[in-house]
């Protein structure tokens, strides 16, 4: 393949996809260690009826309103888990499993009510999202990187999504320690005088932001893999703090990585003339790679059960 | 039109999948309440997410050997094939790494999501066209189904139906006290894994109708807004069956009388409203009860608080407690005592010297558990017990 | 009986003023539900002791220090430290909260656990030093687990989680320390380890409130008592207040005789 090929076509799409990967891998692994890993599937879910809504109200299909919508439905969907599962005293799972698959159904149902057939947007779209169409025509080879002109041609997601992991990536660093706290002693962190409650928040609804942005470039399978299966396979491997973190970055560039380039070359050299779902492959990846931090990871068993001694 | 669907009168096919959906949701109230009661509400989600490379996969092998590739039967039988795969995966990663139950459920469904998505794009790719209708078991489509998938969802429904049943004395044992389960010899874990075989066999039979990404409702919410009415394990089973059976019913009835009415959402969103309706006005569980009774306890503990304050002549810190003994007549609007406000101070004094008394008194231990601050104490015992009482409680100290 | 102490209606004189007591706590109701587990208690704590909170199973001693410490929302109450709203005395409080509160499957050493009681010193984005080891590990010393700071959390016994969490609340350097049944399921060794920590605080001046639940160690431990069952019982030097009238209005007939010999 030739530079020109890779710059235009694949470079974007794979950044994307890292980019990605790890803004969601983040934020999982708090999610993880706090039982909330299932946070993440929940608001992937919703995030359709949020687009569906946006163009309903605005008529148009543009990312912003659309990444305001999705958040929006996020934000709803948090706060009615939390009531239901409060008022109702429902177990947290069952509560997720309630408000998701009703907002899931409104949005689909919005959707064949309204009229989108001339714009692209439909339920397929939402779940795999379409990472391989986006693509770099400006390029011309590795030389355009430095190109102004050709810069301001990237695909837009691209941007969108480096500022997503920054942010994600700045919210993790700065809140370090107050993460570690409240989820490891909630109670402790408490009589620190740190507000627990807010902290849980603004990490579901960063972990929103996360997968908001992701899922407008890659869909919602990745997303939801990400979340959990880079940090789960990491916590296999460490039984730190930091090199889970780590691990789970690690992992989730590699998943991006291996499963763009698996879905797009590996059916050619099968003798296929198509490439696979680069999202559907992206999220085996990081199973495999769980797979393989369950069976060989160093840190899988858990340790044994506190004597009372 | 509405009218004709919901009394079965939009002909063969509609009726036969209405009914389907009926016993389904009927079946899937049944034994989503036991997955509820367990806490093991989600793993139906990785169930039903882990069906579709089955599904793609049986869509392969049966091109390949020369026949339709959308024959229901074998569709079904790939997705139920994969979707127990997944539950293999869940179980093993719970049971054998450090990972909690959750994070094994989200890995597989993800997981098994995305391949499922990747097989799909390669039947895009090597039989263009011919694979039409795919997708639809994310779904859910009943429009224009054929006679014998029609037949096909009825007789599954009621085959799980008639299942969930059977396994409903077991399970009930299972979910609810596990340890007796266990002393009556019964096999917990071959319990554990009928009920999953369930919530497998209805989310397979459910994947026509409702689709994948929402069978999984039909499992969780039923069973939840069930939850509200009873406090009883029997009691819960049989309303979310009701709750799960006219859902699927209504939803599928409904979805029948127009072209844009996708039948899993239609179906999942009868059952939400059912929910709400739960949530809010059941009685005893639900919020509009809850909160009224919340309102009141908080007023019985400030005014009574209050009175014991009064009775000591301590001050009154708490603003809402000043407020509700105005509001009550107890004290003037400067904080002083009314002569009901005295009585009433006195009564609850003399309450609270009563209930000292009968806690040292070992005979009374009964009587003494009862404690909680509020209750007054003529409401559990005799006039006679209290006389007896009042003998030893010695001169009045006054207020 | 004990009119001095408690008046029958279970409010509590206060022993010595609100404002020079490290935590007091007045007309405070909490409730799980509909049933207040701790109802309309004032409470008291003496500076400079060790006051061990007892009570039967159920009466409201845990939910007494959560709610002291903010932890819980009480129904109606105030807390105050040396006079002032807790909020604003946060930094002279230290907790050990209960070893089963927490996962200690989370991926942390000994040594990250400690160090967070040196957050407020730390903050958001301070770097740890060597002088914050330091402390880390001198406070592991006091209790005896200076040999385990690299060792994973999960993997210490009941007792060692025990004393890491004491080692946490030593690093925070508190003048009160609030425990809640810090010898619930430890061995004989950290019992004693404890013990000798929570002395020598009292000897700095510091003030000790434990929850605790053998009834036989109180008098060799704590220099007072507060008993408790949803309403305050009784509050007082252990001579006084942990005498068999007081503990029988508290534990009622499932008092063992026994234990009121051993007590009294």
């Amino acid at each position: 393949m030739s530079g020109y090929e890779f710059v235009a076509l694949s470079l974007p799409p794979l950044l994307i996809g890292i980019f990605a990967a790890v803004a969601c891998a983040l934020p999982g692994n708090f999610l993880l260690l706090r039982r909330q890993a299932l946070i993440g599937d929940a608001i992937s879910h919703v995030v359709l009826p949020g687009i569906v809504l946006a163009f309903l109200v605005t008529g148009t299909i543009s990312a912003w309103p659309m990444m305001l919508g999705a958040g929006a439905a996020a934000l709803v969907t948090v706060v009615l888990i939390e009531v239901i599962r409060r008022l109702g005293r429902i177990e947290p799972g069952a509560a997720m499993g309630v408000v998701f698959t009703a907002m899931f159904a409104g949005g689909v149902l919005l959707l064949e009510q309204s009229d989108t057939s001339d714009v692209h947007l439909d339920v397929q779209h939402a779940l795999y999202g379409n990472l391989e169409s986006l693509i770099w025509l400006d390029a011309t080879g590795w030389g355009s990187l430095l190109d102004p002109v050709a810069l301001a041609g990237l695909p837009p997601e691209l941007g969108r999504m480096a500022l997503t992991l920054l942010f994600v990536a700045l919210f993790t660093a700065v809140f370090w320690r107050p993460l570690k706290l409240t989820t490891f002693d909630e109670g402790f962190a408490r009589t620190l005088g740190l507000p627990a409650g807010a902290l849980g928040l603004a990490l579901v609804i960063v972990a929103a932001i996360a997968a908001v942005a992701a899922f407008d470039a890659v869909g919602s399978i990745i997303v939801i893999a990400m979340f959990i299966c880079p940090p789960a396979a990491a916590r296999l491997m460490t039984n730190q703090l930091e090199r889970q973190i780590g691990w789970s970055v690690g992992f989730a560039v590699l998943s991006a990585v291996l499963g763009y380039m698996l879905a797009g070359y590996g059916p050619l050299w099968l003798g296929f003339e198509n490439a696979v779902s680069a999202a559907g492959m992206i999220a085996t990846v990081s199973g495999l790679i769980l797979g393989l931090a369950a069976v060989f990871g160093p840190c899988r068993a858990r340790a044994g059960a506190p004597v009372a001694d | 039109m509405i009218w004709d669907a919901l009394t079965l009168q939009l002909g063969y096919n509609a009726t036969l999948v209405t009914i389907g959906a009926a016993l389904l949701g009927i079946a899937a109230g049944v034994t989503g309440t036991f997955l509820f009661l367990g806490k093991r509400a989600l793993v139906s989600d990785a169930i039903s997410h882990a069906t579709l490379p089955g599904v793609g996969l049986a869509f392969m092998v049966m091109v390949a050997l020369g026949g339709d590739g959308r024959a229901l039967p074998g569709l079904l039988a790939g997705s139920a094939l994969s979707a127990g795969a997944g539950l293999v995966c869940v179980s093993w990663l719970s049971r054998r790494t450090r990972l909690a139950e959750d994070a094994a459920i989200g890995a597989v469904l993800s997981v098994f999501f995305g391949l499922g998505v990747v097989v799909l794009t390669v039947i895009q790719s090597m039989s263009a066209g011919r694979q039409a209708g795919l997708e639809t078991f994310l779904l859910g489509a009943t429009a224009g189904m054929l006679w014998n998938d029609a037949v096909v969802i009825a007789t599954g429904g009621a085959l799980v139906l008639l299942l969930a049943l059977l396994l409903r004395r077991p399970m009930t044992l299972a979910a609810f006290d596990p340890e007796y389960a266990v002393g009556t010899g019964m096999n917990l874990r071959r319990v554990e894994l009928a009920m999953m075989g369930l919530a497998l066999a209805i989310t397979v039979v459910g994947l026509k109708i409702v689709g994948l990404i929402l069978i999984v409702a039909l499992l969780i919410i039923p069973a939840v807004a069930a939850r509200f009415w009873t406090n009883r394990v029997g009691g819960v089973v049989l309303i979310a069956g009701a709750l799960g059976g006219a859902s699927g019913y209504a939803g599928a009835a409904l979805s029948a009388t127009a072209p844009n009415l996708p039948t899993g959402p239609i179906i999942v969103l009868a059952a939400f409203a059912l929910f709400l309706l739960s949530l809010l006005a059941a009685p005893g569980r639900g919020v509009l009860a809850a909160v009224l009774r919340h309102l009141r306890f908080q007023r019985r503990v400030h005014l009574r608080q209050g009175l014991l304050a009064l009775a000591q002549g301590q001050p009154i810190y708490e603003p809402l407690t000043l407020r509700l003994m105005r509001r009550a007549g107890l004290v003037r609007a400067d904080g002083v005592a009314t002569e009901k406000g005295r009585a009433r101070a006195a009564k609850a004094l003399l309450d609270e010297r009563r209930w000292a008394l009968l806690r040292s008194d070992p005979r009374q231990e009964t009587a003494a558990a009862r404690y909680d601050g509020l209750t007054p104490l003529d409401t559990l015992l005799t006039p006679d017990q209290i006389v007896e009482l009042d003998r030893n409680l010695g001169p009045r100290t006054a207020p | 009986m004990h009119l001095e102490l408690a008046s029958r209606d279970g409010h509590i004189e206060p022993a010595e003023g609100i404002s020079q007591s490290p935590l007091a706590v007045r007309g405070l109701t909490v409730s799980y539900g509909e049933k207040p587990a701790v109802f309309s208690v004032d409470a008291t704590f003496a500076p400079g002791a060790m006051t061990a909170i007892v009570g039967p199973n159920g009466a409201g001693k845990s939910t007494l220090l959560k709610a002291a410490l903010g932890i819980v929302q009480p129904l109606s109450g105030r807390v105050t430290c040396w006079g002032r709203p807790l909020h604003t005395q946060r930094h002279r409080l230290a907790y050990v909260p209960q070893r089963a509160s927490v996962d200690w499957d989370f991926p942390a050493r000994v040594r990250d656990v400690v160090l967070m009681g040196l957050y407020r010193e730390l903050g958001l984005l301070g770097r740890v030093r060597a002088r914050h080891v330091e402390t880390a590990m001198a406070c592991l010393s006091r209790v005896g687990m200076e040999g385990f700071a690299d060792r994973q959390i999960g993997q210490l016994s009941g007792g060692q989680q025990q004393r890491v969490f004491l080692a946490r609340a030593l690093a925070e350097g508190a003048d009160l320390y609030l425990l809640d049944e810090p010898f619930a399921g430890v061995d004989v060794a950290t019992e004693k380890a404890i013990i000798g920590v929570l002395k020598d605080l009292r000897e700095q001046g510091r003030t000790v409130v434990a929850v605790h639940h053998d009834l036989s160690t109180v008098p060799d431990y704590f220099d007072r008592a507060f008993v408790i069952n949803t309403r305050a019982i009784a509050e007082g030097p252990v001579a006084q207040a942990f005498v068999p009238e007081i503990l029988q209005e508290a534990y009622g007939g499932r008092l063992a005789g026994a234990q009121i010999g051993a007590a009294g």
